[in-house]
């Protein structure tokens, strides 16, 4: 909440006194919010008839609260933040004698400390706090874990900044060893370092990495070109379908039907590309999200081929390179070749490999084509298009091109998801999902790569780990499910960051050539596009 | 589209006959001129004279009601501007133009702002994307090449320091003179301003001077240009049209036209008495019309309230020679003309342009077209 007072007062009024009336004023509108809200209460009464209860002491207890609390902000927060100067006002970003009195070398001894005694009780916890303070222990394991990490991070930020994303790569392409690893060291054996390695591999790093592929593939129409798509999530399906038809009735192997299901996602951007040509803005994305739901209910309705909603099963797993296959029936089964212990994991594994490959594609491509010509008509497009026209440059084929090759990498996710998964169905490709992928490319600061990469970790990620909130069990109650509330959480994460970062993670823009050094163009230059 | 004629091997752009309707509105009517090659050919006029609908009509944002805009290239071949699509003027009829409200790439540097103007060679070298997306050393080549292309104009635009800050960080000037730069990075035949002095102070004025000078003297590429600015207009221009309310009143030499009575009425407006007496005595009708209070009905909006059921043939149609733009009696240039006639004694001859220069009688005297006229331009249609 803005403070509003006029500066006299504040001449006038000493802290304690503002900050008095501040809590006076909080109060009545707490109350006048939460008096129908909380106050009240209508119910059944055991003859099921409608009745009010009143809980005039709960409404009298969040009253209290909300005025303790904006006493407590006005009068020793507010003059606290100001002595700090804890916000930066350009970069929103806190300053550093903030971070450093935070990150000291005693706290993470101590939390390291922490973390090694929870660890070497680990097994005994229960019997020793008995559960529910044991559960107390855990999460406090899980933050001390959280500041180390944060620790190192901050102590060796110079570097990392400079090598972003040598060290990010380096950290995907390791990652399924160092789960197996830790897993299996965790467990006491290889197997169960496999068998617990699949949540992790499967569910947060596959499925985090196919939005990776799809927001940086949208990142090319709508970061680049600046043609607001709505309905991307039709190139999804398309790739899918197309995977999962020819793969199921023709048997064709996934390293074919890989670029087919490119060039047909791409054949349909660029068939969506030429009706909408003409529209701009607001116009265009409304014709994109109808798109997108044609396809969808074209895959619901035409039964005959993609079996309506029931969706089609079956779909032939990627084989490693036509040389081994991950079915434990073939005599080329990759436990059966290497002579080693047959687990599931192995597959997903190898899928990680194979998306993380294609996101690695799909990022040089990316890179390269914005230091060519059609990439920096992309990005003029963005700007200005008249200017485009008053240049020679032939914005229909630019829009068009944009259009296909961002559609291509929707064909080619689509088509990992379908192998993946084994199964498709329309259900997949709702309109929630275009919406999921166009935040992520918003969130992330359009046209950044990494930008982008990082807030599909925050956004799939975080709604993953989301998940795993049983310690607030402790808290509110074995009846309290915290699964309902991630969305809610989630939300009011979004909220957060776009008010602190308006333009995205990376809201900075790294030109594509420079004469004397490179040098990144603030985000509040260049423009969001018309259409 | 190439049906040259040599005869005009002078002229880089011919346009003739051009007319640009909007609706019932006649921005453009029947406008003839020629811009030489080589030469800086300035397009002078009050405001709402409809130079940047000319401009539009050569650059191809817009398509002329009539007319044919010719332009031949150096190596011979001629395009004719109207039936282009609008991309293909810069790269095929290389037409390179500026916007009268500037139009950069803001997010992007000024290296990458003259790299994109140099998009359709780069494409081509690049194989269409194809080629450089593997890395041919083609493109490669190119590439640097048009980063030096991109330096020298940076430098002849005095903003090489400062090729990778984004465009839109530039003062306001040397934005004019970047989105010149960029143009020319298109290597372009002729170049088309749209008031590029519009909002510099006369230091950074003297610059452009001397920018397009150079371009002028070096690239051999020819110049057409919108200006308020005169004392612009008057130094670097070879030969300047003058318009008024879509046509042209004037066309010659920067001395002939400041001394031309119609261009000075059009700018300064002529003293109102004057005309009306003399235009009386005369008995032309259209004046005495005019004189009459109340707007006249047959171009003010009708006693119909429909539109179709008005007298639309009155303001859009041709009636035999006579193209009615705005009110009658609006165009100074033609209150001189008719001045100049009744002086002549020749009731009979009223609005025609070829007249006027011939009996520059009375006004000549009045006063010079002074540089920076913008405020004395206020002046005309000053009748009470």
């Amino acid at each position: 909440m803005a403070v509003t007072a006029s500066p006299e007062r504040d001449i006038v009024a000493t802290p304690m006194q503002r900050a008095t009336r501040e809590a006076l004023y909080a109060g009545a509108i707490a109350l006048g919010l939460f008096v129908l809200f909380i106050g009240l209460r209508t119910d059944q009464n055991i003859s099921n008839e409608l009745i009010l209860v009143q809980r005039w002491l709960l409404l009298a207890v969040v009253v209290v609260l909300t005025m303790a609390g904006r006493f407590l902000y006005v009068a020793y927060g507010q003059p606290f933040l100001a002595n700090q100067q804890i916000v930066d006002v350009a970069t929103g970003l806190l300053p550093e004698s903030v971070a450093t009195r935070f990150f000291r070398l005693p706290y993470f001894i101590a939390a390291i400390a922490t973390v090694a005694v929870l660890v070497f009780l680990a097994g005994s916890l229960d019997g020793l706090l008995g559960p529910g303070l044991a559960g107390y222990a855990r999460f406090l394991r899980a933050l001390a874990i959280i500041y180390a990490l944060a620790s190192v991070l901050f102590y060796f930020r110079t570097f990392i900044h400079a090598h972003f994303s040598a060290l990010g790569i380096t950290a995907l392409a390791l990652y399924p060893v160092i789960v197996v690893l830790v897993l299996a060291l965790y467990g006491g054996s290889v197997a169960a370092g496999f068998q617990g390695s699949l949540k992790w591999v499967d569910n947060f790093g596959i499925q985090i990495l196919i939005y990776v592929m799809l927001a940086w593939g949208l990142n090319i129409v709508v970061g680049l070109a600046g043609l607001l798509d709505l309905g991307y999530v039709a190139f999804y399906a398309v790739g899918a379908y197309a995977y999962a038809l020819l793969g199921t009735q023709y048997g064709l192997s996934f390293w074919i039907l890989l670029p087919a299901a490119g060039a047909m996602a791409a054949f349909w951007g660029v068939l969506l590309g030429f009706p909408v040509l003409r529209l701009r803005g607001d116009y265009l994305a409304i014709v994109t999200l109808a798109f997108g739901e044609i396809i969808r209910l074209v895959l619901i309705n035409w039964r005959e081929v993609t079996n309506g909603s029931a969706g089609i099963s079956g779909i032939p797993k990627v084989t490693f390179f036509g040389l081994m296959t991950f079915n434990v029936s073939d005599p080329n089964y990759i436990a059966k070749v290497f002579d080693i212990a047959t687990s599931s994991a192995y597959y997903k594994i190898f899928l990680y490999y194979l998306i993380l490959g294609l996101c690695l594609l799909t990022a040089f491509v990316t890179i390269r084509l914005r230091r060519m010509p059609v990439g920096r008509a992309w990005e003029a497009l963005r700007e200005d298009e008249i200017a485009c026209r008053s240049l020679g440059i032939n914005t229909t084929t630019t829009k068009l091109t944009a259009f296909a090759t961002g559609a291509m990498f929707g064909g080619f996710a689509g088509s990992f998801f379908a192998a993946r998964q084994g199964f498709v169905s329309p259900e997949s490709f709702i309109f929630l999902e275009s919406a999921i992928i166009l935040a992520i490319v918003v969130l992330g600061g359009m046209g950044s790569l990494v930008g982008i990469a990082v807030a599909a970790m925050v956004m799939i990620g975080g709604t993953e780990v989301l998940r795993e909130l049983d310690f607030l069990k402790q808290v509110f109650g074995p009846d309290f499910t915290p699964e309902l509330y991630r969305m809610l959480l989630f939300g009011m994460a979004m909220v957060i960051v776009m008010l602190w970062k308006p333009r995205g993670f990376v809201g900075s823009r790294e030109p594509t050539a420079f004469l004397k050094e490179s040098r990144a163009v603030s985000g509040s230059f260049t423009k969001e596009g018309h259409g | 589209m190439s049906d040259a004629s040599p005869s005009m091997n002078d002229a880089i752009l011919q346009v003739e006959h051009l007319s640009m309707k909007f609706g019932g509105l006649v921005a453009i009517g029947d406008l003839s001129f020629q811009a030489r090659r080589g030469e800086i050919t300035a397009l002078i006029g009050p405001n709402g004279a409809g130079k940047t609908t000319v401009f539009n009509c050569i650059t191809g944002f817009y398509k002329p009601s009539e007319g044919m805009i010719t332009l031949s290239r150096r190596d011979g071949s001629s395009f004719l501007l109207e039936r282009l699509p609008n991309h293909e003027i810069p790269a095929r009829a290389k037409v390179a133009r500026t916007f009268q409200n500037i139009r950069l790439f803001s997010g992007m540097t000024l290296l990458e702002n003259l790299l994109v103007a140099q998009h359709n060679k780069l494409m081509k070298a690049s194989g269409y994307t194809v080629l450089g997306l593997f890395g041919f050393s083609g493109y490669r080549t190119a590439s640097a090449e048009s980063i030096d292309l991109a330096r020298h104009w940076l430098e002849k635009a005095d903003l090489v320091d400062r090729a990778d800050d984004p465009a839109g960080d530039l003062p306001y000037g040397a934005q004019r003179r970047l989105e010149i730069a960029r143009a020319m990075c298109t290597g372009p035949e002729l170049l088309c301003l749209d008031e590029p002095a519009a909002g510099l102070n006369p230091k950074e004025s003297m610059a452009l001077n001397a920018l397009l000078m150079d371009i002028k003297d070096n690239t051999g590429t020819s110049i057409l240009l919108i200006e308020h600015d005169m004392a612009v207009v008057m130094q670097i221009s070879d030969h300047v049209v003058v318009l008024e309310y879509g046509r042209k009143i004037s066309d010659g030499s920067p001395h002939a036209v400041r001394t031309d009575p119609r261009v000075i009425a059009a700018y300064l407006g002529v003293e109102d008495e004057d005309v009306e007496t003399v235009l009386t005595e005369v008995g032309d009708e259209d004046v005495i019309e005019q004189l009459d209070t109340g707007p006249d009905s047959a171009h003010g909006p009708g006693t119909s309230s429909s539109y179709l059921a008005g007298p639309v043939t009155d303001t859009v149609g041709h009636s035999e020679g006579e193209r009615v733009t705005v009110s009658k009696g609006a165009s100074k240039a033609g209150q001189v003309d008719a001045r100049s006639s009744a002086a002549a004694a020749s009731p009979a001859a009223a609005k025609q342009p070829s007249a006027a220069k011939s009996s520059a009688a009375k006004p000549a005297t009045k006063a010079q077209v002074k540089p920076n006229t913008p405020g004395v331009s206020k002046r005309r249609g000053g009748r009470k």
